[in-house]
C-alpha cells in the first residue's frame, strides 16, 4: 500500500498549491519518479485513479510521470554511473564508497489547473 | 469557462510532511517530552527490546507508548503489562506512518505529563524511513538472523537513523553473521551512527543503550 500513501501525499500537496492560486478544477498533475524510489507507475496510477475520484478539486486529473534516471557517485573516483546498470560497485575503480547523487525523488513538477 | 493555467511547483512530495514533523517537534519541545521512532523488520524484537527498556527507565521516566503494527493486539497487551500508557494507532493498512498520523497518536495518548513516548513504527524497512514523523531520534533495530548486508540492500533507512541496535546478539555464534562488517557498511551511509550490540533476551548490552536514551530524554527535556 506504499503507492496510496504517495498519492495522498500529492493529493495534499496540489490542494494546498490550490488554494494558494485559487484554482478550482485541475486536470493535470506531473510528477517527476526518480528510476529507484521504489515507487511502482502502474501501481501509482491506479491508487491516483481512485484517490481522485474522492476529491472535487481532481477528479478529473489525469496523472503524468517523468522518470528521473539513477546516478551514483563515486567517492574514491569522484566518477559518476549509471545506478541500475552496476549497482553499488563503481565500474571505474570498484570502490564500495559510493552514494546516490539523484533517482530517489518524488517531486511535484507542475499543475495545470483551472 | 476560466483560461487554463500551468503552475510550476517543483517541489518533493514530502516537504508538507517535513513542516509538520517539526512543528511537532517543536511542541513536543515545549512540553519537555522526547519522541523515539523505533523502525524495524517483522520479528527483529521490537516488542521485546521495548519492555526491557521501560523495565530499566520506568523509574525514572515518566514512559509511554504508540504501538503502530498492524496485528498487534498482543504487543499492545505485553506493554500495558508493564504498566505504561499505550495506545494503538490507526494506520488504515498504510505502510508508513506520516507527521499528521503521529501527531493524531500523541494528542490521543496524551503527552503533558510523560518524558518518553516511544512510537513503534510499522514493521520494514522501506517506507516509514522516507517519513520524518517528528520524532527528536531514530531508531533502528536490526537482528542478528537478517543477515550483515541490510545496510547494503536499504540505505535509506541507515541514513536517518541516529541509532542502530543489532538485536540478538546471543546467537551470533549460529549465524554467519559480521558484527565489523555492519559496522563498516553503516558507517558508509551513515558516519554518525550510534551502534548498541545487544541481547534483548539475555540483557547483554541493554545498559549502554538504555543510558544512552536516558542521557538524550534528559538533554531534550532539560535545555
Ligand atoms: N535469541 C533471541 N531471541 C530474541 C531476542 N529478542 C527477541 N527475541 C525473540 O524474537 C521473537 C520476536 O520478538 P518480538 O519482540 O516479538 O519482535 P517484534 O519485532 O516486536 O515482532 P513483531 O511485532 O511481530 O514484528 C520472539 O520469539 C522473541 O522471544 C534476543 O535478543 N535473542
Ligand atoms: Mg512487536
Ligand atoms: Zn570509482
Amino acid at each position: 500500500m506504499h503507492e496510496l500513501g504517495i498519492v495522498f501525499h500529492i493529493i495534499k500537496v496540489v490542494e494546498r498549491v490550490a488554494q494558494e492560486n485559487t484554482l478550482t478544477a485541475v486536470s493535470q498533475v506531473s510528477l517527476e519518479l526518480g528510476e529507484v524510489s521504489g515507487v511502482i507507475h502502474e501501481e501509482l496510477t491506479d491508487c491516483w485513479k481512485w484517490a481522485v475520484k474522492k476529491t472535487e478539486l481532481l477528479k478529473d486529473a489525469e496523472l503524468l510521470i517523468e522518470t528521473i534516471p539513477a546516478v551514483t557517485f563515486c567517492e574514491s573516483c569522484q566518477e559518476t554511473y549509471e545506478t541500475v546498470k552496476y549497482g553499488r560497485i563503481c565500474p571505474f575503480c570498484k570502490s564500495e564508497r559510493t552514494y546516490l547523487a539523484q533517482g530517489n525523488e518524488i517531486n511535484l513538477k507542475e499543475i495545470k489547473a483551472c | 469557462m476560466d483560461k487554463v493555467k500551468i503552475i510550476e511547483v517543483k517541489e518533493s512530495i514530502f516537504a508538507d510532511n517535513n513542516k509538520e514533523a517539526d512543528r511537532i517537534r517543536e511542541e513536543l519541545k515545549k512540553e519537555k517530552t522526547f519522541l523515539l521512532n523505533l523502525m524495524s523488520s517483522p520479528g527483529s524484537g521490537k516488542t521485546t527490546l521495548l519492555m526491557r527498556t521501560i523495565e530499566a527507565l520506568k523509574d525514572e521516566l515518566r514512559i509511554g507508548v504508540m504501538e503502530a503494527d498492524i496485528d498487534s493486539a498482543v504487543d499492545a497487551e505485553k506493554i500495558a503489562a508493564t504498566g505504561v500508557r499505550s495506545i494503538q494507532l490507526h494506520t488504515g493498512g498504510m505502510c508508513h506512518l506520516d507527521a499528521g498520523m503521529t501527531e493524531h497518536g500523541l494528542k490521543e495518548l496524551g503527552t503533558k505529563d510523560l518524558d518518553l513516548v516511544v512510537l513503534e513504527n510499522v514493521g520494514n524497512l522501506v517506507c516509514p524511513a522516507e517519513f520524518d514523523t517528528g520524532a527528536v531520534k531514530n531508531a533502528m533495530i536490526l537482528s542478528v538472523p537478517e543477515g550483515h548486508d541490510k545496510p547494503l540492500k536499504y540505505p535509506l533507512i541507515f541514513t536517518v537513523c541516529d541509532v542502530l541496535i543489532i538485536n540478538k546478539i546471543d546467537v551470533m555464534p549460529y549465524f554467519d553473521f559480521d558484527l565489523e562488517k555492519v559496522r563498516e557498511y553503516a558507517h558508509m551511509r551513515n558516519p554518525n551512527l550510534k551502534i548498541f550490540p545487544v541481547s534483548a533476551k539475555t540483557g547483554e548490552g541493554m545498559d549502554a543503550w538504555t543510558n544512552w536514551l536516558k542521557q538524550q530524554v534528559n538533554e531534550w527535556n532539560n535545555t
